[in-house]
């Protein structure tokens, strides 16, 4: 197909050409960082947690008169919920993967340092890796006897006793490899406060912080042991089968409320649900961006269509003429088609453009990174299906055109 | 005049149905989409107490070791105070009004057999909270500054609190169970729910929504051993929870109501003052000191979600888009008709005339893409009062929106109507004849 009479063409057309690049240019640009964006969202909706999430339930109780002794009442709401049937395994914590509230500590690697090496969230509560189910890679998991109830290791702080304070901890292997890049972790320190010091006594796979908005800081994760009692803000986390887990949350609040009908159950969900609320805002948000591709690409399809019409209806004497010389339907189906696709070249190199210019924006007004050369192409592809697309019917118009018009006087 | 052009540019954007049905279903999607995330930013960024808000002021100090900032840049200054720092700048009454406050989770509990205890949220404050935001009452009224000092069991509590439990009737007197504590009611509000919450910003509280259920004497409930939802350390140590009044921990917020804000600088030198005097105590390492006026304050803490923003600038640009798009098919149905032009301009129509009329139809198309575009607007809100975010329930079309939306589609449609109506009007009318 020859390209110099179409663009010859085009030149006589100035106006309207301009119009429809500049229309296909803006939707490029726009699509292209509205794709970005939707493939931002849902990296993140993808983190990892590094728990069996599919398997495990969360449940908060609040008890109306506080409980003399909150350790004890602990211990035997966890008692109680192992006696139900289906459950696998038990443990309370002062938070959840995902959960949003979060206890943080600045973490040193020397007392005396100045300046905090990092900001690391803490867990604090037993039997907490068999049963989110994150895997040990290294050491051991933390014994019974290496925790302290939290009062008591508040004392040791106010009196500077050290032994009423814990002694050890476990971290990720990210935030291992964080603090000391291609070393062995077991047996080092890391600083809580000048007195707190936990020596690492083993090394989880993964375990997601409760506030994981940073996607590279989301696994800087300890597990200290410390004791809590029974309270509003402790979470019983419990492991069981996927299929069982209905059963097993209504037999547990069941059984929880038979130890004491006077408690409130404040919160009562499967970890999946724990997920979707947290990314909630991401999924509304990759949503929107989705209509609002649909919609810009549907606009500037009928725009298409609706000069490509004109376009044809103004030249039906032109294609008339062209047909009576010889031409084929397939030649002005092809001429059409060839026009959109050159004009929509044009309007993509120039969408590229204002879609570098937009993610520059962006980036300087947002925490985004810099748009990667991958999501140009996938733009260029959509917009030259969209054109092909929407001058098919117009372009089948121009080819039903009679020789016989070329004769009439218009 | 205009009557005729009216009725040409009826008749013309009859005679191509599918043609003007696009254009107008383009701008009105445009329209919709604009209408929709203008409106939520429009209420996101609002202010919060119209009446109120020039005079009110947020004093920030920094108690942070000077190795161990507050912010990693080391900037910013302290989002709240410690309790030793407000309640000074509280008794210094150094302003028209002051208060301190905080928000907590509390249990609440209804007087009699069976009341089912329920969380709720709560406001820890000081006597001239209510005076000061403007907060009105139904019943009663809040407590005087002899009540914060005496520790008394008062609380007032949020007109939804006191439909649910007493079905709206004057509850003043009777008494509600607060975190196993008995409270007396003095007082019962209005309907009031500033948006954005101002005064809950980084105390844990949310941003936008209905509100909290009660407010109480801050120190009569932290006397009951109440904890507030954020507290920050700048110490070495770990906070007692138990001991917040001495810790080295910031949990407060203190507003201050200036007689206006001319007024500020000398708050500001007052608050300079104050710190200085601090660091040479020993108490503090840095003197700066912050004030800030509620809607500065407000957008310096960017209050407004970020995804907001780029939403409604992402429908601005679709908005262009669909501009852009109404210009390229005005432009094609004015070409089409040179032929009626030269006509109309032979038989001594004017240059402006032919703009004129070309101009009506345009607005004919913006009117219609208007009305189309509220109805995608009210859809869109529809839609967004189903989303999952805080500020969902407030998602509503209000008078000057709707109005703004004919500004908007009017606008819009007469300038995506300028190109096409110029090049009508320069069209030279012999050619035209001659060509039949």
């Amino acid at each position: 197909m020859d390209i110099l009479p179409i663009l010859s063409t085009l030149r006589r057309h100035k106006l309207t050409s301009w119009l429809l690049i500049l229309e296909i240019a803006l939707t490029c640009a726009i699509v292209c960082n509205a794709v970005f964006l939707i493939g931002q969202r849902l990296q993140r909706m993808d983190m990892p947690s590094g728990v069996a999430e599919h398997e495990l339930l969360q449940i908060q109780v609040a008890d109306v008169t506080t409980p003399s002794n909150p350790y004890a009442r602990l211990a035997e709401d966890v008692a109680v919920l192992r006696q139900v049937p289906g459950v696998i395994s038990v443990a309370s914590s002062n938070q959840v993967p995902f959960g949003s509230s979060s206890s943080n500590g600045n973490i040193r690697l020397d007392p005396a340092q100045p300046e905090r090496t990092l900001f690391a969230t803490t867990y604090f509560g037993e039997n907490l890796v068999p049963t989110l189910g994150t895997r040990l890679v290294s050491g051991r998991d933390l014994q019974s006897d290496d925790f302290v109830d939290v009062e008591t290791a508040m004392k040791g702080l106010g009196n500077g006793d050290s032994k009423s304070l814990p002694h050890v901890t476990l971290i990720t292997q990210t935030l291992a490899e964080r603090l000391w890049p291609g070393q062995n972790p077991l047996g080092r320190i890391i600083y809580l406060t000048p007195v707190v010091g936990l020596r690492v006594v083993g090394v989880v796979d993964s375990l997601v912080r409760p506030n994981a908005y940073d996607t590279a800081k989301a696994q800087y994760t300890m597990v200290v042991p410390l004791r809590m009692g029974a309270s509003k803000d402790q979470s019983y986390l419990i492991r069981t089968r996927p299929e069982d887990r209905a059963n097993v949350l209504a037999a547990a609040l069941a059984a929880l409320k038979k130890a004491d009908p006077q408690r409130v159950v404040t919160t009562q969900r499967s970890f999946d649900e724990v997920r979707r609320k947290f990314f909630q805002d991401d999924r509304a948000m990759a949503g929107m961006l989705v209509g609002v591709i649909a919609a810009l690409l549907t606009v500037t399809a009928l725009g298409i269509v609706g000069l490509a019409s004109f376009w044809v209806a103004q030249r039906r004497r032109t294609i008339g003429v062209r047909r009576a010389l010889g031409a084929t339907r397939g030649n002005i189906l092809h001429y059409f088609q060839t026009e959109n696709f050159v004009l929509a070249t044009f309007g993509i190199a120039l969408g590229m453009v204002l879609a570098y210019g937009i993610n520059l924006f962006l980036m300087s007004h947002y925490e985004l990174p810099r748009l990667p050369g991958v999501y140009f192409p996938v733009g260029a592809v959509l917009l030259w299906l969209i054109g092909q697309v929407a001058v098919l019917g117009p372009a089948l118009r121009a080819a039903a055109v009679p020789p016989v018009v070329a004769t009439r006087s218009v | 005049m205009f009557a005729y052009y009216l009725d040409l540019a009826l008749r013309s954007l009859r005679r191509n149905k599918v043609l003007t049905t696009l254009m107008v279903l383009a701008l009105a999607l445009g329209i919709g989409a604009t209408i929709t995330t203008l409106t939520v930013l429009k209420l996101l960024s609002g202010d919060p107490l119209p009446q109120k808000s020039a005079q009110l002021f947020y004093p920030q100090l920094d108690p942070y070791p000077k190795d161990q900032p507050f912010s990693r840049s080391g900037k910013k200054l302290p989002w709240l105070m410690s309790y030793i720092d407000a309640m000074n700048l509280l008794h210094a009454r150094k302003a028209e009004r002051q208060a301190v406050m905080a928000l907590s989770q509390v249990k609440l509990t209804p007087q009699g057999q069976g009341g089912k205890p329920f969380y709720a949220d709560g406001v820890l404050t000081t006597s001239d909270f209510f005076p000061m935001f403007d907060a009105p009452f139904q019943y009663g009224a809040g407590w005087g500054s002899t009540d914060d000092e005496s520790r008394a069991q008062v609380v007032v509590i949020a007109g939804f609190l006191n439909d649910k439990l007493f079905g709206g009737a004057n509850s003043v007197g009777r008494t509600i169970r607060i975190e196993d504590h008995d409270f007396r009611i003095i007082g019962v509000l209005r309907p009031w729910a500033p948006q954005p919450r101002f005064y809950a910003v980084h105390l844990g509280g949310r941003d936008y929504g209905k509100g909290e259920a009660v407010f109480m004497p801050l120190q009569s409930v932290r006397a009951d051993g109440m904890t507030p939802n954020t507290v920050m350390s700048y110490g070495p140590e770990h906070t007692d929870m138990q001991h917040l009044e001495t810790a080295q921990s910031i949990w407060l917020g203190l507003w201050v109501q200036l007689s206006s804000a001319d007024e500020a600088p000398a708050y500001k030198l007052f608050l300079g003052n104050y710190a200085q005097q601090q660091v040479a105590l020993g108490r503090f390492q840095l003197s700066r000191v912050g004030l800030w006026d509620l809607m500065s304050w407000l957008r310096n803490e960017q209050v407004v979600p970020d995804d907001v923003r780029l939403q409604a600038g992402m429908a601005l640009g679709f908005l262009l888009i669909c501009v852009v798009n109404t210009v390229g098919l005005l432009l094609a149905k004015c070409l089409r008709r040179s032929r009626e032009i030269g006509v109309r301009r032979a038989l001594g129509a004017s240059r402006g005339a032919i703009f004129l009329q070309f101009m009506v139809e345009a607005g004919i198309v913006g009117v219609a893409g208007g009305v189309l575009g509220l109805g995608f607007a009210e859809l869109g809100l529809w839609g967004i009062r189903h989303q999952p975010a805080q500020y969902a329930s407030l998602a509503h079309l209000d008078l000057s929106m709707f109005l703004f939306t004919f500004v908007v589609a009017l606008v819009s449609s007469l300038v995506a109507g300028l190109l096409p109506a110029w090049r009508a009007c320069v069209v030279a009318p012999a050619p035209q004849l001659k060509a039949s």
